[in-house]
């Protein structure tokens, strides 16, 4: 790293290490993968997604990208994340 | 009762063949009866690394296919009195290698070895499958790595779930995690994940860290293992994992950067 782009990072605040986004990545997506395996992930996930999709589409344009739904689980709970990106533009359409 | 240690990763160029001829080294220098099967079927690689590669006439398929007997196929070591080499097929079909055969061989080799050690292939195809089935023990290796720490989890869900061991519903297969290639500055530095983060995740226990070392390409090159290097932290970190691997307890080393002395600063140098 340079020592411009260190400052730069100092002044910004933006001091999250790559090995922490690594760690926190990994975590998520090993969470996902881990329920997913067993067959522990319920088979009616996907069509829900696709639901959810068309009924938010009604009343708001957002890009399909930008909706994900995942299933956690915490200890004995299991977490149903909906997790929708707003457009800048949304409150206009 | 003989044990079957597979060494395996799900990734790719992590450092299994690396680590399978200097482990098996190891547990032959402490005077254990091994062998070391080569499972990369189409792409060996442990005879070069073994350094081996010209003395190879017979593989593991040829016994498996009954050509030839396991004694005409092992190759002794040319460095450890007590370790012999079963090289993998380099022109078959990997398909030729099934689990009967293997079987067959693995049973064999259990009458005269104490350690049989399998070079798994990478990836989560037929022959990986095949060199994990059959395990007692494994040794999984893993990089400081995003996509390697993956794999490896993908690994511990296959050995938890398809391995004989838990299809039979005996005692699971004893999983030991191997972190290579590791950078103490660069994890000081906050760019490469430690070995608590990477234990954190896959959760099973630490048997050791081998360290990044020119030494390992320099031991590949000559088809010596690394762990036969003098002088080379790669090699005293090889010899704890086989310490701990039998029983000793013995404390991590080469977690920490170390200090660049007065001269190595002034001059340079790695």
């Amino acid at each position: 790293m340079s020592m411009i782009s260190g400052l730069l990072e100092y002044l910004r605040g933006d001091t999250k290490k790559t090995a922490v986004i690594a760690k926190e990545r990994l975590q998520i997506i090993l969470a996902h993968e881990r329920a997913g395996r067993g067959g522990a992930t319920p088979d009616y996930l996907p069509a829900l997604q696709e639901e959810l999709l068309m009924v938010i589409a009604k009343y708001i344009h957002v890009d399909r990208e930008l909706i994900k739904v995942q299933l956690e689980k915490h200890g004995e709970y299991e977490v149903l994340e909906l997790n929708i990106t707003l457009p800048e533009n949304a409150h206009n359409s | 009762m003989p044990r079957i240690i597979v060494v395996t990763s799900g990734k790719g160029g992590v450092g299994k063949t690396t680590t399978s001829a200097s482990f098996s080294s190891g547990l032959a220098m402490r005077g254990n009866k091994t062998v070391v099967i080569d499972f990369d079927v189409g792409l060996r690689n442990l005879d070069l690394i073994m350094g081996c590669e010209r003395r190879v006439v017979y593989d593991i398929i040829n016994v498996i296919n009954g050509e030839v007997s396991l004694k005409q196929a092992l190759i002794k070591d040319k460095n450890c009195d007590n370790l012999f080499i079963l090289p993998a097929s380099q022109t078959r079909d990997k398909d030729a290698l099934n689990l009967e055969g293997v079987e067959r061989i693995l049973n064999e080799l259990k009458e005269s070895f104490d350690y049989i050690v399998c070079d798994s292939p990478a990836g989560i195809e037929s022959g990986a499958f095949t060199a994990m089935y059959f395990a007692d023990e494994a040794l999984v290796v893993t990089n400081p790595e995003v996509s390697s720490v993956r794999d490896s989890d993908r690994i511990l869900g296959i050995l938890a779930a398809k391995s004989k061991r838990a299809v039979e519903g005996q005692e699971p297969i004893k999983e030991h995690l191997l972190v290579t290639r590791y950078d103490p500055k660069r994890v000081e530095a906050g760019e490469m994940l430690s070995v608590t983060d990477i234990q954190e995740i896959l959760r099973i226990p630490l048997i050791g860290v081998i360290p990044e070392s020119e030494s390992v390409l320099l031991a590949s090159n000559s088809g010596t293992p690394a762990i036969h290097q003098e002088k080379s932290d790669v090699a005293e970190a090889y010899r704890d994992v086989v310490a701990r691997f039998m029983g000793e307890e013995l404390p991590m080393r080469f977690l920490t950067a170390e200090k660049a002395g007065f001269f190595k600063r002034i001059f340079g140098g790695r």
